[in-house]
């Protein structure tokens, strides 16, 4: 009788995201100049989106309780190398689509790899891998340039049926296609058993290593959907270093965002799109209110440091100090 | 007093063993190694100029480093090394547009800047117990946006002062940099805290076991907290010492120090998971990460290939030893 | 009952820790449709056995026959297979995954490659049926619920796997009468579908109102099996007694030297559910023990003192003046002059990477020290005082601590605190794990510490050591002291029927909870 009780609990991040995104984005259109045209949207999707796909892999990667540095570099190496592939007739581009998804997929599982069974930390781990990746990238496109198949590009950054905007009904496909099997699958519940309590999950069990490697693997699948789309909306490659870097940070701010706890085991993807797409919209808060853009990073990063230390407030509960130092 | 030196000696000879960490003397083999390949590439590259200029570009990441050490030993760790260089840098140079008080207060104030940014972390991980990769991430952010607003986006104009220039540039002792000197008395200063203070034994006994240390009555908040903001105004100072090296600061100018100081403790054989290093292995850590750029960047090799080299001479040496145990 | 064949035969198992040997040639049969008691008190073997038995650990020697076929499980999962379910007292529950998901975990329901949500919560619902906790949402998040529930839901996890043998242990100690009654009712059911069940508790009253037979262990084998209520709880305390004499003890001062001002006491002091209402006092030179069954709140209370608990209510005072304690810091302040030997050395006593040297001095720095920096002469011949006074045997002061004997680390941990002369010794079972030899050193020890002036405080799990060393024995039963001996009156048999809760046997003195 009370399942949806459950079931809002259990969405209670995700909807609060939700809620921000919504009030943020009434807050946006209703004082742009252009107003809550299909225009408007269709831009401030395809902004948000990009930040969606690599919030995702994020998410991924903190439901095991690890973290992900390099995610932003995954998705500058598969821009540059979408620059170069993602070209000429459909068939070409098709294999290019699928390479770049492939190399994407091949970052995470080195990530993976390195984490679980080189059982080396993931700050460190991925700090590192971030930096070959980001090399690779910068060998591949050391100027920004090259080109991308445009017809592909137009169709899946314009809009659909002339007002959906088609990046958000990409973006939908990779959640059913990739998130949803994913949470559903042994391997997903894995990873966020072995994120919330490895010691509950080994007694249980739970095929810890497959699904944290799978969350791994995956997440890098998802920033280079995000590096591919980033090329859609650009037609060029470009390894900026302070970009992936950024997107990295905002990455987390969206997980954080949108109810995913960094501790691990909870919170969902959807949630972390929200984050995202709320992240982006109060970041652009400032265009609309004629804010110097100059305060845009540091605005962000105050909405970065709050929103991190929010979480901070589940230690005024802790009775035992001893469970400080678990 | 026969039994007491008896036992000194006793006690120093295996401290001495115990100091021979592989990792540390890997470290110095490989320092060996990259001479020796540099030195078949160029003959000026055994020579003592060539060198003491290692040694001094050096100072500026052995500087940093010493401060992510000192966080690396409780098991935490800095990501806003970037914007903590910067804002000290750019701080410093700002301040010296004040006049003459603003010149005589410019290294000070500098330093001041990045000690207020390891204050912000420090209570963010010691108080509020958020992971310190995460809150530093985040102050990091906030650095850099101040650092944009202040400056306007564009390289700030003024320029650094004297003092500045002299301590990164200057020679006070013939043949020697001043920056040399600076690590060499920073450096002093960080082997004499961390094995000759409580709070040094404190900050090891932190990283191996915070709970035991917490139970043994340490003020275990305190010490994090005062780790972070050491960190914090070293990473500034190495910013003030590369704008007197350069003569400005500039946007991002920190940006290529946070993977090299991260990497040249891990490579001195400092354990990530902290508790275990010493700081003999950050000095080699240190040069090896400067010796290893300047190879790449006499054969010229582009950034791409830096980049690409760090990250895998990491894991590997990671791989090597600096797992976690097999299981728990 | 009337099985001829037994279901599992456990035949001469025997397992060592270290040189602490947990199980000695113990053998045990569960037959089909029984329910089977074990007893025996702390450290008796009981909860060894039982993890040989799930797969958790190897044994040194012996066997085990399922169906008459010897097996060997490599892990838990391996006994899972083969029909073997254990509910632990630590919990195997993933706090952020719903009822449901922790139900199915080993094994969900899957259609198309995808675990199937429709199914997996009949199966969960069928579970928590089956184990009377048809309350319990399947969708409600395992962290939301209370204890007791949660217990519910390991429960009902372990009914889903079908097993063919049931191990609970302890398996009520969290629960309430409510949930108790159904569990009973629950276990008489599995009976009569032909499940073995073994069931591990100190309620006696449970025992008596369930168990078909009974067997009690003592000093890791099993000493009597009898049928259930064929003996009286006098004699089956009288069986659980008797551990071998091996220690020494200091002679106790002919008097308890009443006359002295209480240096440490507690007044109503209670904590969350687990510390109740508990008021005590511990007068310089005299050697109080905490006694009662393992996790009745004995840890809780000297962590309350330390400093370490938040929330506390009721009053601590030292000297007769009321003090607030909040961090190890301030307890061992020269005021308040506290130490605690906390209860794992190794992660809370102990930085075992550390030097001995630098363990030694560890909590003693900041007297050690002068401007910040350590004193190195004075931190020498401190440690070579302690050295030579607890007799730690190392070869080097500046080896690793983790690589001396676990009777050598605690003597360091001891030290460490004696460094600062402490006037209130907290000790945390201090002997678990550790060699006669030490023992008998840690127990003259606290003695010359005591009649140094020191108040002392002293939670064992093992009874014979209260016996032979305190002066007065308080004992805990649910966060509560349920009674104190005093004397001549610390006996094992009072020890363990107190411990028990069961009453109308000794000479009922004192009540703790008054005094």
């Amino acid at each position: 009788m009370k399942d949806w009780r459950y079931w809002l609990a259990e969405q209670r991040g995700t909807l609060l995201a939700l809620g921000i995104f919504i009030v943020m984005f009434i807050i946006y259109t209703s004082n742009h100049p252009a107003g809550f045209t299909a225009n408007v949207v269709q831009t401030a999707a395809n902004k948000g989106v990009l930040l969606a796909f690599v919030a995702m892999a994020q998410t991924l990667v903190v439901l095991t309780a690890g973290i992900d540095l390099s995610v932003g570099m995954i998705f500058l190496l598969t821009n540059c190398l979408a620059s170069w592939l993602v070209v000429g007739t459909p068939m070409q581009t098709a294999l290019g689509v699928i390479a770049v998804l492939a190399v994407g997929l091949l970052c995470g599982a080195i990530n993976g790899a390195i984490v679980i069974y080189g059982r080396l930390q993931p700050i460190v781990a991925t700090i590192a891998t971030g930096a070959v990746f980001y090399g690779i990238g910068l060998l591949l496109r050391p100027f920004p340039g090259g080109s991308v198949n445009e017809d592909l590009a137009d169709a899946l950054t314009g809009r659909v049926f002339g007002v959906v905007p088609a990046s958000v009904v990409v973006l939908l496909a990779v959640v059913l296609i990739v998130w949803v099997p994913f949470s559903r699958s042994v391997l997903g519940r894995a990873a966020r058993a072995a994120g919330s309590s490895e010691t509950a999950a080994y007694m249980s069990g739970v095929p810890i290593r497959r699904g944290k490697f799978a969350a791994y693997t995956l997440a890098g699948l998802l920033a280079a959907i995000g590096g591919l789309f980033l090329t859609f909306f650009t037609y060029t490659g470009e390894a900026a270093y302070a970009s992936g870097n950024a997107y990295t940070l905002f990455s987390i701010a969206a997980v954080v965002l949108g109810g995913v706890s960094l501790f691990g085991g909870k919170g969902s993807a959807i949630g972390a799109i929200f984050g995202a797409l709320a992240f982006r919209t109060i970041g652009d808060l400032l265009f609309v209110f004629d804010f110097d853009p100059l305060w845009q990073p540091l605005f962000q990063g105050v909405i970065l440091l709050v929103a991190v230390s929010l979480g901070a407030f589940a230690l005024f509960r802790v009775r035992n100090r001893l469970e400080w130092f678990l | 007093m026969s039994e007491t030196t008896l036992g000194g000696i006793a006690g120093r000879m295996p401290k001495f063993i115990r100091r021979a960490d592989p990792a540390v003397l890997t470290a110095f083999a490989c320092i060996v190694v990259l001479l020796l390949v540099g030195s078949l590439y160029s003959r000026s590259f055994l020579s003592p100029e060539y060198l003491l200029q290692q040694l001094k570009v050096a100072s500026f990441l052995g500087v940093i480093a010493t401060g992510m050490m000192l966080v690396i030993l409780l098991g935490q760790i800095d990501l806003s090394v970037p914007w903590a260089v910067a804002a000290g840098a750019m701080m410093a140079c700002a301040a010296a547009a004040y006049g003459p008080v603003g010149v005589a207060l410019a290294i000070p104030f500098g330093v001041f800047c990045g000690v207020l940014i390891g204050v912000v972390n420090g209570i963010g991980v010691a108080y509020l117990r958020i992971p310190s990769m995460i809150i530093t991430l985040a102050t990091n952010a906030v650095a850099q946006g101040l650092m944009v607003v202040y400056t306007g986006g564009f390289s700030p104009q003024d320029s650094a002062t004297g003092a500045m220039r002299y301590l990164a540039t200057g020679f006070t002792i013939p043949g020697v940099p001043n920056a040399v000197i600076i690590w060499a008395l920073i450096g002093a200063a960080m082997v004499f805290v961390l094995t000759r203070t409580g709070f040094g034994r404190a900050v090891y006994g932190i990283g191996n076991r915070e709970r035991a240390a917490y139970l043994s009555g340490v003020d275990t908040r305190g010490v994090v907290m005062i780790a972070f903001a050491v960190s914090g105004g070293l990473s500034a100072f190495g910013g003030v010492l590369l704008a007197g090296y350069a003569s400005k600061a500039a946007q991002s100018m920190g940006d290529a120090y946070l993977l090299p100081s991260i990497a040249a403790v891990v490579l001195g054989g400092t354990s990530i998971l902290g508790g275990r290093g010493s700081y003999l292995g950050t000095v080699a850590g240190v040069i090896l990460i400067t010796l290893l750029q300047s190879i790449l960047s006499v054969l010229q090799m582009p950034e791409a290939g830096r980049q690409i080299i760090y990250g895998v001479v990491i894991v590997a040496m990671l791989l090597l030893y600096g797992r976690a145990p097999a299981s728990r | 009952m009337d099985s001829v064949v037994p279901l599992l035969r456990v035949e001469g198992v025997s397992k060592r820790y270290g040189g602490v040997r947990a199980l000695e040639k113990a053998d045990l049969s569960v037959s089909t449709g029984s329910i089977h008691a074990i007893l025996g008190e702390n450290g008796a073997g009981k909860s060894t056995l039982i993890k040989v038995m799930a797969g958790v650990v190897a044994p040194d020697e012996g066997r085990m026959m399922l169906d008459g076929r010897e097996v060997n499980f490599a892990s838990p999962g391996a006994a899972n297979r083969a029909g073997i379910a254990c509910i632990f007292q630590e919990l195997s529950l993933i706090p952020e995954l719903s009822v449901a998901d922790n139900i199915v975990i080993s094994d969900p329901p899957k259609r198309f490659g995808m675990i199937d949500r429709k199914a997996q919560r009949r199966v969960a619902e069928d579970a928590l049926a089956r184990a009377g906790a048809g309350d319990i949402h399947p969708l409600a998040l395992v962290k939301d619920l209370p204890l007791s529930r949660r217990q519910m839901v390991e429960i009902a996890k372990a009914l889903a796997r079908k097993p063919r043998i049931l191990i609970l242990d302890e398996a009520t100690s969290a629960l309430t009468a409510t949930d108790v009654a159904n569990i009973f009712g629950v276990l008489k059911r599995l009976r009569s579908e032909r499940l073995a069940l073994l069931y591990i508790s100190h309620r006696m009253n449970e025992i008596a109102e369930l168990a078909d037979q009974c067997t009690v262990f003592r000093n890791g084998r099993n000493v009597a099996s009898y049928k259930a209520g064929s003996k009286s709880d006098n004699e089956v305390v009288e069986l659980m007694i008797g551990r071998e004499y091996s220690h020494i003890f200091p002679p106790k001062p002919a008097a308890a030297p009443v006359s002295a001002a209480p240096r440490l006491e507690a007044r109503k002091l209670s904590w969350a559910d687990r510390l109740d209402n508990i008021s005590l006092t511990v007068r310089a030179g005299e050697v109080v023990g905490l006694g009662g069954l393992d996790g009745q709140g004995q840890r809780e209370l000297l962590l309350a003192f330390f400093g370490v608990l938040r929330g506390l209510s009721g009053e601590v005072l030292i000297d007769g003046k009321p003090v607030t304690i909040t961090s190890p810091a301030a307890a061992r302040e020269d005021g308040v002059g506290m130490a605690l030997i906390p209860e794992d050395r190794k992660t809370e006593g102990l930085m075992l990477p550390m030097t001995v040297r630098e363990n030694l001095s560890f909590a003693a720095l900041d007297r050690l020290s002068k401007g910040g920096i350590i004193d190195r002469a004075a931190e020498q011949r401190l440690i070579d005082d302690m050295v030579g006074l607890l007799a730690i045997k190392t070869a080097s002061l500046d080896i690793p601590v983790g690589a001396l004997s676990g009777g050598n680390q605690q003597k360091v941990v001891i030290a460490k605190w004696l460094m600062r002369q402490p006037r209130i010794i907290l000790l945390n079972d201090p002997t678990r794990g550790i060699d006669v030899g030490t023992k008998q050193e840690i127990y003259q020890l606290m003695r010359k510490l005591a009649d140094a002036g020191a108040a002392i405080l002293f939670y064992s799990t093992d009874y014979d050591e209260l016996v032979g060393c305190c002066d007065r024995v308080l004992v805990l039963y649910d966060g509560a002291v349920k009674r104190e001996l005093v004397g001549a009156e610390i006996t094992e048999r009072a020890l363990i029927s107190s411990a028990l809760n069961i009453h109308g046997e000794g000479n009922p003195t004192s009540q703790g909870a008054d005094a």
